[in-house]
């Protein structure tokens, strides 16, 4: 089984992992994700990789601690196992478009950057607009800084770069320099449905990828379907990356709603029963 | 053992019923439905065989188990030499004891059951199987021969690449399983649901295959971590088998199939029955099903969904099909334990648009009905609307049991691979060759959903294709090489 080689927490409930897994790192593209579980009573969970190093072995999760599994992976430790499949899903179509805008906000950061590296790699000019709700969340700003030509942040504080939304430094950014070639949007369904709404009547393709419920990441149960322009898609072998204009975006956030009752109470039994342990790893650090 | 006894005793002999959990204790819990027969009542059984000179049951038999002789041990009372002889056949008699659609096998053909009731051959292989485990001991796996040297890819752990994995061992092949899954069995463990497999039969049988030397890989999807090809080229295997099955769920195409609450079944089942969700919070899938359940289809897969609703508390589940109880597919025995379960079925109905609310979960179901028409391509009489029959239920949760197709991930990825219309795999029936030389396939993915045990058949049938392959073929270019 994989084993968890570095865990550093690189924002308030952000960790990053390093994870040896040789023959993933060595087939893995921008675009691509894995699925992991933490145990036997576990569950799977997509999340996407964030890097990877064809020849150290290694892939690099960024997970932020959002429900129950992930804040139980956060208590685990260096030299630790977990399953991980992958890498899943359909690589990211890279070629040379000329400019590049990639939005990226909160976690969604942590997929966007193989796929801004890739596109720098490839020719375009890359311009990166980042953004968070507060500065410490606008995270691998030194990565992604290096994939990008130009880099702008926003958060919604204004505790760091522009005050307002990552669209809202889209809009700037079309305005005074006219259309991109291509965009690339990661980040919460919220943010990706504004970007496309942005650029649909703008005519300027868009790419997003998509994070829904999934179990087995091989089409198998067909979880993860999103509509796309009127069919439905399964995130996890058609994916997880559409083209924007056409995501049926309001039924996908309805549908990653599916488990929220569950998922609340998963967290809140979760938190009852790890308070004493997660005070401690904050004490420590 | 007393007197012989004579043919006609042996007919008249009753056909021994399985013992089953009754109906009303059964939906309360995910233990197994069928008991087992006892050992007394193994012999009785075994006693009603005639033990034909050309027994008809082993043609019936898709792995051709020697059922005469086995059926003969028993009735000496020596089940262990009952089971070596069904292993050389068949290395998972308790799955196939279990899931064989015998009715429709070994028993259709069974020369008791022309006058009486043919003779319960899977009952027999399932009481010595649950034997052997029961003594304790060291389970008797049938001998490996001496090494070949020659490397085999499976992909796929479920019952085709399980069957052809064991068969290749034995013949002393070095044989690695491949499984995209963290456990194997493909749908022995994510579909077939508890109470009609338990798990941990499909595990005891899987670490008999690694007893006989099988490495089993998991968390390997083969189509992305590798490709066929590469299993070749980097990991230097010299053949290998596909049993990737049926793992693409279908949808019906209609209004509201988006909405929360609309499963595939493979999603329901697996929820369920991989990741242990009727045990949530201890296990951390949920299943989010509902009070008001219907089950569209009345398949096999079908059955099992309905079942499964049932015991996870759903206060009404209904079934859905567009044909009647004499069309539908599934095994009789299966129907019947639906039945008891006081599943409520709804012939010729079939639904045409589901209804959500605005936060898109699922309020209920418009069902149009149906009667039948004139036959079509596969012989049963086709449904037919009726005009402006057609009406509302409120629910909560649909599953939707009509059928699988091939799972396109490895067929897709694999280069030169020829593929029907529907996306099976083409194959030499005689060898299970694809186009492909040295890529061998068999089981759903060939023939299209269908049962453990033909995929077991396909298997036996491909492992002896890929023995010759390896022996004939790659021996000579080795040589040419070395």
């Amino acid at each position: 089984m994989p084993t968890l080689l570095e865990i550093k927490e690189i924002a308030p409930a952000f960790k990053q992992y390093v994870v040896e897994t040789p023959e993933i790192a060595r087939k893995h593209q921008a675009g691509q994700f894995v699925i992991i579980l933490l145990h036997d009573h576990g569950e799977r969970i997509p999340l996407t990789i964030a890097d990877s190093d064809a020849e150290a072995g290694t892939i690099t999760l960024v997970v932020q601690e959002v429900g129950k599994s992930t804040m139980e992976m956060g208590l685990m430790s260096e030299g630790d196992q977990i399953e991980v499949v992958g890498p899943l899903g359909t690589p990211t179509h890279i070629e040379n478009f000329g400019t590049c805008v990639c939005v990226g906000g909160g976690a969604g950061i942590a997929p966007l950057l193989p796929i801004a590296r890739a596109m720098k790699k490839a020719g375009n000019e890359v311009i990166s607009i980042l953004g968070g709700r507060t500065k410490e969340l606008v995270i691998l700003r030194d990565e992604m800084t290096q994939a990008s030509t130009e880099i702008i942040y926003t958060t919604d504080d204004g505790s760091f770069g522009a005050k307002g939304f990552v669209t809202n430094a889209l809009d700037r950014l079309i305005e005074e320099r006219g259309k991109p070639d291509i965009v690339v949007a990661i980040g919460p369904a919220i943010m990706m449905k504004a970007v496309a709404d942005m650029t649909r009547p703008l005519e300027i393709s868009t790419v997003v990828s998509l994070n829904t419920i999934m179990i087995d990441g091989t089409g198998m149960c067909g979880g993860c379907r999103v509509s796309v322009g009127g069919d439905s898609k399964f995130v996890c072998v058609d994916g997880p990356e559409f083209d924007a204009h056409t995501v049926d975006f309001d039924l996908m956030m309805k549908r990653q709603a599916t488990f929220l009752p569950e998922e609340q109470a998963a967290r809140l039994r979760f938190l009852e029963n790890h308070e004493c342990k997660a005070t401690k790893g904050a004490e420590v650090k | 053992m007393g007197r012989e006894l004579t043919k006609k005793e042996r007919m008249e002999l009753p056909r021994q019923s399985m013992p089953t959990q009754d109906p009303m204790d059964r939906i309360k819990n995910f233990d197994e439905v069928a008991l087992g027969l006892t050992a007394e009542m193994a012999i009785t059984e075994a006693e009603r065989c005639l033990e034909c000179k050309k027994p008809r049951c082993v043609d019936g038999c898709p792995v051709g188990i020697d059922i005469p002789a086995f059926i003969h041990e028993m009735q000496e009372g020596d089940f262990k030499k009952a089971l070596a002889i069904i292993k050389m056949a068949n290395t998972l008699p308790a799955i196939c004891g279990r899931v064989c659609p015998q009715e429709d096998q070994c028993e259709q053909v069974c020369v008791v059951g022309n006058k009486y009731k043919p003779v319960a051959i899977g009952r027999l292989e399932r009481f010595v199987a649950d034997w052997e485990v029961a003594q304790g001991g060291e389970i008797v796996m049938p001998e490996r021969q001496p090494e070949t040297g020659f490397k085999v890819a499976i992909i796929g752990s479920g019952p085709a690449g399980l069957a052809t994995a064991a068969e290749l061992a034995m013949r002393g092949h070095s044989v690695t399983v491949f499984e995209a899954l963290h456990k194997p069995g493909g749908v022995l463990v994510y579909g077939i649901p508890e109470f009609r497999l338990p798990k941990k039969i499909v595990e005891d049988e899987v670490g008999n295959l690694e007893k006989l030397g099988v490495e089993m890989r998991y968390n390997w999807v083969i189509g992305k971590i590798a490709s066929v090809q590469e299993l070749f080229t980097e990991y230097n295997f010299d053949a290998v088998f596909i049993g990737t099955g049926a793992g693409l769920p279908y949808f019906m195409g209609i209004p509201g199939e988006d909405n929360i609450g609309v499963y595939s079944a493979n999603e329901f089942l697996t929820r369920v029955n991989l990741m242990k969700g009727f045990n949530f919070p201890a296990f951390d899938t949920p299943v989010g099903m509902g009070r008001r359940v219907a089950v569209v289809g009345s398949g096999n897969v079908a059955m099992d969904c309905l079942r499964t609703a049932k015991r996870l508390g759903a206060e009404e589940v209904i079934c859905l099909y567009r044909r009647t109880r004499a069309e539908s597919p599934a095994r009789l025995e299966e129907l019947e334990h639906a039945e008891e379960e006081a599943i409520d079925f709804r012939w010729l109905s079939s639904p045409v648009e589901i209804y959500g609310n605005e936060d898109a979960r699922v309020t209920g179901v418009r069902i149009q009905k149906m009667e039948l028409g004139e036959p079509d391509a596969s012989g049963r009489r086709r449904p037919v609307p009726i005009e402006g029959e057609q009406y509302d239920v409120e629910l909560d949760t649909i599953i939707m049991g009509i059928g699988q197709g091939p799972n396109p991930l490895v067929t897709q990825s694999t280069e030169g691979l020829e593929l029907n219309r529907w996306g099976n795999i083409v194959v030499d029936e005689e060898t299970m060759m694809t186009s492909i030389p040295g890529v061998f396939a068999g089981g759903d993915i060939v023939t299209g959903a269908a049962t453990v045990i033909l995929a077991m058949g396909a298997g036996k049938v491909a492992a002896n294709g890929i023995d010759t392959y390896l022996r004939e073929t790659v021996r000579v270019s080795k040589a040419r090489t070395a």
